[in-house]
């Protein structure tokens, strides 16, 4: 049976986690390696890497680390961040990574997405939404995408810009809520559930959680296929095996091997 | 004894390398993985693996761009009867035809064409992405002691195609993603899965173990 993805997304910058990883003896709580093998023995179903280096000069530490990911760790790794050139992609693919997740290369240029899906396969091809609520005069509210992490309004719909996306060979939607992003109060589930069930591939959805019910109501009412966290499995609120352990009791289908 | 891991320009190289000699290292026998796009050293070679990502077409035309690299691998495989494991599109590769976009020759190792999976539950989104269990369809020496089964362990898979071979025999196990999906073949001294086991963790290295232990 197909089973519901629990993604642990670890915020990386010059080749360090931010704010560190402490929910196990690691011998350096910001080496992101120690903290991907320690996801990797939790049972983590997939991992996602997302490097926030500010300067050019500096990325080369992530393509280090994932090098020494790919090395240690037999599971499925996602690395997004100032992705923008086919080059780009080419690189953290060779260093090991399974699927780069592009945002603001793809909001500024959409045919970026197309030539990179046709260069390395849409399976590979993760398209990094920030989205957020946007009063509307007159009309309803919608979504509209923004960049540079919640900052910048571009007045595109979110709906139609996921669409287009996966049109020109998106293979996997990873979408946060700017709104809910970092509130604990849960996703932004009408905003998940809009954009789920407007594409054929799979969403993962991220940006709120607080809690591991929130982890359930986001594939249940988010039409979601996978959830993505940070902070709850990070400082050891909850282990990935509790997490998951929850969302079984709430009847949903998840991969407990040992 | 030497396991040629074929480097055609197309996928994760490293990791399948890496989850090769992670295997490697805990076999009584010392097996060298290589990294090659040397026609000769594949030839040579006591056990070949094809990984593969992306389109079939693509994968195809990258394999044919290295001069003699086919001919090695057929002849190595069909003639030498070298084990063979070939991965995603790599296992791909040994169907008649491919279907993706274009129709494109394959190996003819595998008799069935590669097509598009179309679940019957319109909320299972393609790709197929993610951790599914397998059913076993035919016992194999590389599926020893590896639980399967609906509470067995999972695989990672990542295609929106599959193959769909001709003969029941030449399946080994399928997954289930609101239908049948192929989900590893085996005939003579080959065999294909369509889930990634270098990126399954414990079950993918087991897999990767048997199959280093495999004396076709």
């Amino acid at each position: 049976m197909f089973k519901v993805r629990v993604i642990p997304c670890l915020d990386v910058k010059d080749g360090r986690v931010v704010k560190g990883v402490n929910f196990v003896d690691l011998r350096d709580a910001g080496d992101p390696v120690e903290a991907a093998i320690a996801y990797d023995a939790a049972g983590a179903d997939e991992l996602c890497f997302l490097d926030i280096t500010a300067t050019h000069e500096n990325r080369g530490t992530m393509l280090d680390v994932v090098r020494r990911t790919a090395e240690a760790c037999f599971m499925p790794l996602t690395v997004g961040g100032g992705v923008r050139t086919i080059d780009d992609i080419k690189t953290l693919l060779r260093s090991g990574a399974d699927k780069v997740s592009i945002n603001s290369a793809a909001v500024a240029n959409r045919e970026f997405v197309k030539r990179a899906a046709e260069k390395f396969g849409e399976q590979c091809i993760v398209v990094a939404i920030d989205a957020k609520r946007v009063k509307r005069g007159g009309g309803s509210d919608r979504w509209e995408i923004f960049t540079h992490g919640g900052r910048n309004s571009t007045g595109i719909d979110a709906i139609e810009y996921a669409q287009e996306v996966v049109s020109l060979g998106a293979g996997e939607i990873l979408l946060t809520s700017m709104d809910r992003d970092g509130t604990r109060q849960g996703f932004d589930l009408p905003l998940t559930q809009a954009i789920a069930d407007s594409v054929p591939v799979p969403v993962i959805a991220s940006g709120g959680v607080g809690n591991l019910d929130h982890l359930v109501d986001g594939i249940r009412q988010g039409h979601a296929t996978a959830v993505l966290a940070a902070s709850i499995f990070h400082f050891g609120e909850f282990t990935i095996r509790q997490a998951k352990e929850h969302m079984v009791r709430a009847g949903l289908p998840m991969r407990l091997d040992p | 004894m030497t396991v040629a891991i074929v480097d055609y320009g197309s996928g994760n190289l490293h990791s399948a390398a890496k989850a090769f000699e992670r295997a490697a290292r805990s076999m009584e026998e010392p097996q060298k993985v290589m990294v090659t796009r040397d026609p000769d050293a594949v030839f040579r070679a006591d056990r070949i693996v094809l990984p593969g990502v992306g389109a079939f077409a693509d994968c195809r035309r990258g394999l044919d761009a290295v001069d003699g690299m086919l001919d090695a691998m057929s002849e190595a495989v069909r003639v030498k009867a070298r084990p063979f494991f070939g991965i995603c599109v790599g296992m791909q590769l040994m169907a008649t035809r491919g279907k993706e976009h274009v129709t494109t020759d394959g190996f003819n190792w595998i008799e069935g064409d590669v097509e598009k999976i179309s679940p019957c539950d319109e909320n299972l989104k393609i790709p197929h992405m993610g951790w599914n269990t397998l059913d076993l369809v035919r016992e194999h020496p590389v599926l020893e002691r590896l639980p399967l089964g609906p509470n067995g362990r999972h695989a990672y898979f990542v295609h929106s195609y599959h193959l769909n071979a001709l003969n029941e025999s030449d399946v080994l196990a399928r997954a289930d993603y609101g239908g049948p999906v192929t989900a590893i073949v085996g005939k003579d001294t080959a065999i294909g899965t369509q889930f990634h086991p270098e990126k399954s963790q414990r079950f993918g290295l087991a897999l990767i173990s048997n199959f280093l232990k495999w004396k076709p």
